[in-house]
C-alpha cells in the first residue's frame, strides 16, 4: 500500500524543509505505485462489466478508482489516506451485506419467491407444459442447416419427416429414414451423429419449435413431443388461467391465488412490510420457537461466560501463590485446549459423547445417548464450551492478578480479613474492573457461537413432532437452518430474525458497558 | 498442607484440559484407525493413519493445509495492517467524523458478518460470473471476504494500544522533520510489534477455525480449508472409519499454532488483558 510520505503542510513551508530532499524519490515512487495499482484494478475489473452491460457498476467502479487515485495523489486528506484501505473492504463485504440483509427482512425473498413477476410467469407457463393429447411422439434427429441447429422430426406412423426450426415447422421432402425412424440423410441438412448430438445436448434441450397448438421440445436426444402450456398468463386480468381454474395475482403475497385461497407454487418477490417481524411476535408456533430458543440462548451464553470465568479464575488464583511450584508446567498444560484448532476439537468432543463408540460411555461403562436427550445434550455443549473457553479466562485472570499489588491483600490480612473476605472484598472487585469488558465481549461472542452448536449437536436433539427447532439450537443456528436448511429457504424471515439477534446483542452489550463505566467510577 | 490442596485442584483441572487431547493423540496412533477402537490410552502405535492421510486420493489434506495456512497468514497479516492504519488515524489525528466513525465501527462489529451470509452468497454469485478468479471455490474470494471484517474487529483494540504510546514520541519525530508515514512505519510500528504479534496470532487461529463462511463458500475438494475438509472427512458414514485419520489431521493442524503459542506465551497474557478475543 502506497502512502503519502509528506506532511499536508503548504508547499512553501514544505519546500524549505530538509525533509523534502530525502523523500522526493519515495514520494514519486509511491505515487507511481498508487496509479499503477489503480489502473491495474480498473483494467482487470472493467471488461466483464462492459461485457454484461452493467453500466451502474462500471460507473461506481470508475468513480471509486478515480477518487482513490486523487486521494493518494493530493497532499490533503491525510486521515482519509489511512482510513480508506480498510473502509473499502468494510463497505463492500460488511456494510453492504448487512444493509441488504436488513432490507431483505421486509420482503418474502426465499424459495418460491426468488425472482421478479415475469420470471415467475415464465416458470409457471413452462412448468405446466403437457403433451398435447393425440399428438405423436416424434423420433428426433438433430441436424445443422448452415450453422443453425434444426430438428428433423419423424412421425412414427407415417414416417413423414418434418423440419423444425426456432421459427416453426415446415414439411421436408426427400429425406432418407432408417429403420428406427432416425433420419440418415436429408437435403440441405447435415445430420449430426449421436456423439455430435450429445456434445450439443444443452442447445438441443434449449431449442423450442413453435407450432400452432403449442411447441415441440426435445425429450432427451432422440425423442421430441409437442406440448402445450396448460396454464397461460393473461395480462388483461393479471391472472393465470387453465387447468379449469383462474389464479389472480396477489401483489401483497407475491402469489397467484384462486378463489379458494390456494396459490400456485411459484411466486415472486414482493415487499411484505413488517410481516416477517410480526410473524415472529404473533404467530403462536413461531413465537414459541423464538422465545424458547432465545431463553436457552441466554442460558447458554451466560453459563459459558460464568462457567469459564469461574474455572479459569479458580485455577489462576490457585497458581497465584508465592510458594507454588511447577507453575510453568501447569500453565502450559492449561493453555493447550486454547491452542488446539477449535473446530476439530468440537468434532472430537462430539465423538467423545457418541453413544455407540464414544470414550465417555466406554470409560463409565454405560450406554447413554448423551447428545440425544435434551437435558444431557444441553449440559454437554456447556461442558464442551467450558473446556474450550476456560484457558482464555485463566490467561486473562493471570494477567490481571499480576497487576493487583500484593500490598492490598496483605493489608486486608493484617486488618483481620479471612482469605475469603479478602478475595470477595478486595481481589474480585479489582479483577472485575479489569475484566468486565472482556466478559461482555465473551458474552456477545458466545451468544452467537455458531461453531459450538453446529459442529457438536447441529441444534439437536429434535422433538419428533416439530423438526424445525432442536433443544440446543441457538438463534444463530436456527436462523441458519431457516435460510439454508432442507425445509426450503426463507431468506426474508431469516433476515428478520437476524435483525432481532443484532438488536438483542446490541442492547445487552450497551447496558453492560454502561454499568461497567459506573462500576469503574466506584472502584477506580 | 494448603499448598497441597492447591496442587490437587490444579492437577484435576489439568486432567480435564488434557484428556481430550490425550485421546486425540491415542486415536492418531491407533493402528485400527476407527473411533470404536480408540481408547484414552493407546493400545498400540503405528503411523498408519498419518500415511493414509498424506497419501489419500479422496482427501487432499496437504492441499487443505496449504489453503488454510495461506488464507490465515495473508488475511491475518493484511487485516492487522488495515486496522493499524485506521487505528493510527483514529488515535493520532483529529478530523470531522472521527467520533462517528469510531461509533459506527463498534455498531457494525456487533452485527456478526455471518448473519449477512445470504446476501454475501448472492453477491458472490454475481462475482463468480464476472470474475471467476475471486468467486466461489477460490481462496482469493474468501480472503477478500475475511478482510471485510478486518476494521470492525481490531481497530478499537489497536487504537487502545496506540493511545498508550506517548504522543511526545511523534512530536519529537515531527520536530526532526519526519512525515506522518515515517512516524507510522519507524516510530509507532516498532513500539507495538509485540502486541501486534499476539493479535496476529489470535487472528491466525481464529481464521484457521472459521467454518461457517468457508463451508458456504468452498465446495470443490481442492479449494477447501482444513475446517471444511476435515468436517467432511468424518461426516455421515465415514465418522467411525476415518476417525484415526481425522485425529492425525488434528494433530498436524495443531502443531504450528501450539508452537507459536508456547513461543509467544509471555506476550499473550499482556495482549489478552488489553482486550483481544479469540474469534
Amino acid at each position: 500500500m502506497a502512502l503519502d510520505v509528506r506532511e499536508p503542510a503548504d508547499e512553501a513551508a514544505g519546500a524549505r524543509r530538509p525533509a523534502r530532499r530525502e523523500t522526493t524519490t519515495a514520494f514519486v515512487v509511491s505515487r507511481i505505485a498508487v496509479l499503477s495499482v489503480a489502473a491495474a484494478i480498473l483494467l482487470y475489473a472493467a471488461p466483464p462489466l462492459v461485457a454484461t452491460e452493467s453500466w451502474i457498476a462500471l460507473a461506481v467502479l470508475c468513480a471509486a478508482g478515480a477518487a482513490i487515485a486523487y486521494l493518494y495523489l493530493t497532499r490533503r486528506f491525510v486521515p482519509a489516506k489511512y482510513l480508506v484501505p480498510g473502509t473499502v473492504f468494510l463497505i463492500a463485504f460488511q456494510v453492504v451485506p448487512v444493509v441488504y440483509t436488513v432490507t431483505t427482512a421486509f420482503t418474502n425473498f426465499g424459495d418460491g419467491h426468488r425472482g421478479g413477476k415475469a420470471e415467475a410467469v415464465a416458470a409457471i407457463e413452462s412448468g405446466s407444459v403437457r403433451q398435447t393429447p393425440g399428438s405423436p411422439e416424434y423420433t428426433l434427429t438433430a441436424g445443422l442447416r448452415g450453422d443453425q441447429l434444426v430438428f428433423l422430426l419423424t412421425d412414427p406412423r407415417t414416417k413423414q419427416v418434418t423440419l423444425g426450426t426456432a421459427d416453426g415447422v415446415e414439411p421436408l421432402a426427400g429425406a432418407q429414414v432408417g429403420v428406427t425412424g432416425k433420419v440418415l440423410r436429408a437435403p440441405g441438412v447435415t445430420v449430426l451423429t449421436a456423439p455430435q448430438a450429445a456434445a450439443r445436448g444443452a442447445e438441443i434441450s434449449a431449442l423450442t419449435v413453435p407450432t400452432p397448438g403449442g411447441a415441440i421440445k426435445a425429450n432427451g436426444l432422440s425423442r421430441a413431443v409437442e406440448g402445450r402450456a396448460s396454464l397461460v398468463y393473461e395480462a388483461a386480468c393479471d391472472c393465470v388461467r387453465g387447468d379449469g381454474g383462474t389464479w389472480t395475482a396477489d401483489e401483497s403475497q407475491g402469489y397467484f391465488v384462486n378463489d379458494r385461497g390456494e396459490h400456485l407454487a411459484q411466486g415472486w418477490q414482493v415487499n411484505v412490510g413488517l410481516d416477517n417481524f410480526a410473524r415472529v411476535l404473533t404467530n403462536p408456533t413461531i413465537y414459541g420457537y423464538f422465545t424458547g430458543v432465545l431463553g436457552w440462548n441466554l442460558v447458554f451464553a451466560l453459563a459459558s461466560v460464568l462457567g469459564t470465568f469461574a474455572l479459569g479464575m479458580s485455577v489462576a488464583l490457585a497458581l497465584h501463590h508465592p510458594r507454588m511450584r511447577a507453575t510453568r508446567v501447569y500453565r502450559i498444560a492449561l493453555i493447550l485446549p486454547y491452542a488446539m484448532p477449535s473446530f476439530a476439537m468440537l468434532l472430537v468432543w462430539r465423538d467423545l459423547f457418541n453413544r455407540d463408540f464414544g470414550l465417555i460411555n466406554q470409560l463409565l461403562g454405560v450406554h447413554v445417548d448423551w447428545l440425544g436427550e435434551p437435558a444431557t445434550a444441553r449440559l454437554g455443549v456447556i461442558l464442551v464450551n467450558l473446556w474450550l473457553g476456560f484457558p482464555y479466562m485463566f490467561l486473562v485472570t493471570t494477567g490481571a492478578l499480576q497487576a493487583i499489588p500484593r500490598e492490598l491483600t496483605e493489608a486486608a490480612a493484617i486488618d483481620g480479613a479471612r482469605p475469603w473476605q479478602a478475595f470477595r472484598r478486595v481481589t474480585l472487585p479489582l479483577l472485575l474492573v479489569a475484566l468486565t469488558p472482556l466478559l461482555i465481549s465473551s458474552f456477545a461472542y458466545n451468544f452467537n457461537n455458531f461453531n459450538a452448536i453446529a459442529l457438536t449437536t447441529e441444534g439437536g436433539p429434535f422433538p419428533a413432532d416439530s423438526p424445525q427447532v432442536g433443544a440446543t439450537d441457538l438463534l444463530i443456528t436456527y436462523t441458519f437452518r431457516l435460510a439454508f436448511g432442507a425445509g426450503g429457504a426463507q431468506f426474508g424471515f431469516a433476515a428478520a430474525i437476524s435483525v432481532f439477534i443484532f438488536t438483542i446483542v446490541a442492547i445487552i452489550s450497551a447496558v453492560a458497558f454502561r454499568r461497567t463505566r459506573r462500576q469503574e467510577e466506584v472502584y477506580a | 498442607m494448603k499448598l497441597a490442596l492447591r496442587h490437587v485442584f490444579v492437577v484435576i483441572v489439568c486432567a480435564f484440559a488434557l484428556f481430550p487431547i490425550v485421546f486425540v493423540v491415542s486415536a492418531a496412533i491407533n493402528p485400527l484407525g476407527t473411533l470404536a477402537s480408540s481408547e484414552l490410552l493407546p493400545t498400540g502405535a503405528s503411523l498408519g493413519n498419518l500415511v493414509e492421510l498424506l497419501t489419500s486420493d479422496s482427501y487432499p489434506f496437504a492441499r487443505w493445509f496449504f489453503n488454510s495456512v495461506f488464507i490465515a497468514l495473508v488475511s491475518s497479516f493484511a487485516s492487522l495492517l488495515l486496522s493499524m492504519f485506521a487505528a493510527y488515524a483514529f488515535s493520532r489525528m483529529r478530523f470531522t467524523g472521527r467520533r462517528v466513525g469510531l461509533m459506527a465501527l463498534l455498531l457494525i462489529q456487533m452485527f456478526p458478518q455471518f448473519l449477512a451470509i445470504v446476501t454475501i452468497f448472492m453477491i458472490f454469485t454475481e462475482v463468480t460470473e464476472l470474475y471467476p478468479a475471486f468467486g466461489f471455490d477460490t481462496v482469493w474470494g474468501l480472503l477478500l471476504l475475511y478482510l471485510g471484517g478486518a476494521l470492525g474487529v481490531n481497530t478499537w483494540l489497536m487504537k487502545g494500544f496506540l493511545d498508550t504510546v506517548p504522543k511526545e514520541l511523534d512530536e519529537a519525530a515531527t520536530v526532526d522533520g519526519a512525515t506522518h508515514a515515517q512516524i507510522f512505519w519507524r516510530v509507532i510500528m516498532p513500539l507495538v510489534t509485540p502486541i501486534l504479534a499476539v493479535t496476529a496470532m489470535l487472528a491466525f487461529i481464529g481464521i484457521m477455525s472459521e467454518f461457517l463462511m468457508a463451508n458456504v463458500f468452498l465446495r470443490d475438494p481442492e479449494s477447501k480449508t482444513l475446517a471444511v475438509g476435515m468436517y467432511g472427512m468424518i461426516a455421515g458414514d465415514h465418522r467411525n472409519a476415518n476417525f484415526g485419520m481425522f485425529a492425525a489431521a488434528t494433530l498436524i493442524t495443531a502443531v504450528p499454532t501450539v508452537g507459536v503459542f508456547l513461543w509467544l506465551q509471555k506476550y499473550i497474557v499482556s495482549g489478552l488483558t488489553s482486550g483481544a478475543v479469540k474469534g
